[in-house]
């Protein structure tokens, strides 16, 4: 049998991962195991969150198509995608625009969750701010309408439109 | 110099004061990891691209927006000696990843030691909050303002969607980790502490041994955080972990009431025991340090050793440490060395108490 990661070379080591009840085995041979060393815990120094991450990014190419392709580069420092998954760390601000279409089901391993709805910078995030405000009385103005709270939903909507003129009009909007 | 006068110039604030449930949780630590948008991550950085971050930084800390926050002093890691690294390591003040793999690394330091700001750690900025006992929301306020303050002179990454942008994207989005320290001695005593600490890992917590990541517990001491930085807000961040912490503190009481009521003879043997090892011993390694530690300080909490302030665990844990070992003695000591002086420093905190 090849090895399932290169193809090249005959498969001596077998790593069986078993994730919810659900296996999955992978046939590989020296030089791949080598490079996944760390994740198949045979390195002395054990396991780093580096290593882990690198095997989360390397498991992701792996089986499911990879729809992106392989050579996704940041511009602003030169990091590519295969160098963010074996270091597990990003080069600068701009990679998570540049491996944006790789990024949810990473972020969603590791979190869960794929979207921030903490806190916004108070200096510049102001208009942020605003834009979060305007989605929350959609969101309000919409249960309104279902409610037949015609009244309350007028309200709301000329609030959102005060917003919108304020955001509209705001000659400093970021980025 | 004497012990006490030592204690008192050279201990951080958490180490000397105590606060809200102090019986079982040590320190409260809040960090906040946040990047400048127009420079790389300090992995990447060139010396030029660190030094300026650093020079912005300080710009920022030496502002007028920021003295109503506290008087600050910016220490760079290259201008300080070994031994007073080592210490600031072991007052949990800096990392070691700082000290050992940072390229113009400084810390921001205020004079109480309660906040420190970490530049070019693995982020630009990781902002500490460090207090005594029990205090994870006093902590996030007084980080966050130390946040706000930064933010008025400085340009941070932030995405709306992915909120603010770090090296590593375990980090990504609040950028916080939460943590508390805790002493339980009564759940490890009465073998609970196993199933209470599989139960925190299913809830986004983690627990891990005192000097961070991959260290052992030693000394019953724990320390439990927050996994998970994206998706949820600071304040559910926090009021989780308060929560979770607050019944563990619980479970713990429960445990030692259950110690005293069994077991009273032979736990008063164990305390006791382990005081008389710390009072008189020539020489000890740390990890029987922390372990008669523990042992002594839960001996206090139960009222069955008197006279000897509970502040000791905190003390000690820290000042017998390789760095404030060597700091003390005011010479490098070998590592055999080491275990004598460890003694020495033991029976004379003990003796300011007696």
């Amino acid at each position: 049998m090849d090895c399932s990661e290169c193809g090249n070379r005959p498969a001596t080591v077998y790593f069986t991962k078993i994730t919810n009840g659900s296996k999955t085995e992978m046939h590989l041979c020296e030089v791949c195991a080598k490079e996944k060393g760390e994740l198949l815990g045979t390195t002395p120094n054990g396991f780093s969150i580096n290593s882990l991450l690198a095997g989360i990014l390397n498991f992701e190419s792996q089986g499911i198509p990879v729809s992106a392709p392989q050579t996704l580069r940041c511009n602003t420092c030169g990091l590519t995608f295969n160098q963010f998954s074996q270091i597990g760390r990003f080069g600068c601000s701009d990679c998570y625009q540049a491996f944006e279409p790789r990024l949810d089901p990473l972020l969603r391993r590791i979190h869960g969750g794929t979207t921030h709805t903490g806190k916004i910078p108070a200096r510049s995030g102001g208009v942020i701010q605003k834009r979060r405000e305007i989605d929350q009385l959609r969101h309000q103005l919409n249960d309104r309408i279902q409610k037949e709270k015609f009244e309350e939903a007028a309200s709301l909507r000329d609030q959102i439109r005060a917003l919108e003129s304020e955001l509209g009009g705001s000659p400093n909007v970021s980025e | 110099m004497s012990v006490s006068d030592f204690l008192k110039h050279t201990t951080a604030t958490w180490m000397k004061e105590d606060g809200p449930e102090s019986d079982i949780v040590i320190s409260t630590r809040i960090r906040v990891a946040r990047n400048l948008s127009a420079s790389p991550f300090p992995v990447l950085a060139t010396e030029n691209m660190a030094q300026e971050v650093l020079s912005k930084v300080t710009n920022a800390v030496m502002s007028d927006e920021f003295a109503a926050l506290g008087k600050f002093e910016v220490l760079k890691i290259g201008e300080i000696g070994n031994i007073d690294r080592e210490a600031l390591v072991e007052k949990h003040l800096i990392s070691r990843n700082l000290v050992e793999d940072s390229r113009v690394g400084a810390v921001a330091m205020r004079s109480d030691e309660v906040v420190s700001i970490m530049i070019n750690e693995e982020d630009h900025l990781r902002i500490q909050v460090l207090y005594p006992g029990f205090q994870l929301e006093d902590g996030w306020n007084l980080a966050t303002a130390v946040d706000d303050a930064l933010e008025q002179r400085l340009e941070y990454a932030f995405d709306e969607k992915r909120g603010y942008l770090t090296a590593c994207p375990t980090n990504v989005g609040t950028g916080i980790r939460a943590s508390v320290m805790m002493h339980l001695p009564g759940l490890v005593h009465t073998n609970q502490i196993g199933r209470i600490l599989s139960a925190i890992s299913q809830v986004g917590l983690v627990v891990r041994g005192i000097y961070g990541e991959g260290s052992d517990a030693i000394g019953n001491l724990f320390q439990i955080s927050n996994q998970l930085t994206l998706g949820q807000s600071e304040a559910d961040i926090i009021e989780n972990l308060a929560v979770v912490a607050g019944q563990i503190i619980a479970h713990e009481r429960t445990a030692r009431k259950q110690l005293v009521m069994e077991n009273r003879d032979s736990i008063e043997d164990r305390v006791c025991r382990s005081f008389g090892i710390l009072a008189n011993a020539r020489k000890i390694d740390s990890k029987e340090t922390m372990q008669r530690l523990s042992d002594v300080r839960l001996g206090i909490d139960l009222g069955m050793i008197q006279g000897v302030s509970a502040n000791i665990l905190k003390e000690l844990m820290v000042i017998t440490r390789p760095g404030f070992l060597q700091k003390y003695a005011g010479v490098e000591l070998a590592p055999q060395e080491r275990d004598w002086r460890r003694a020495s420093l033991i029976r004379e905190r003990l003796q300011i108490d007696r």
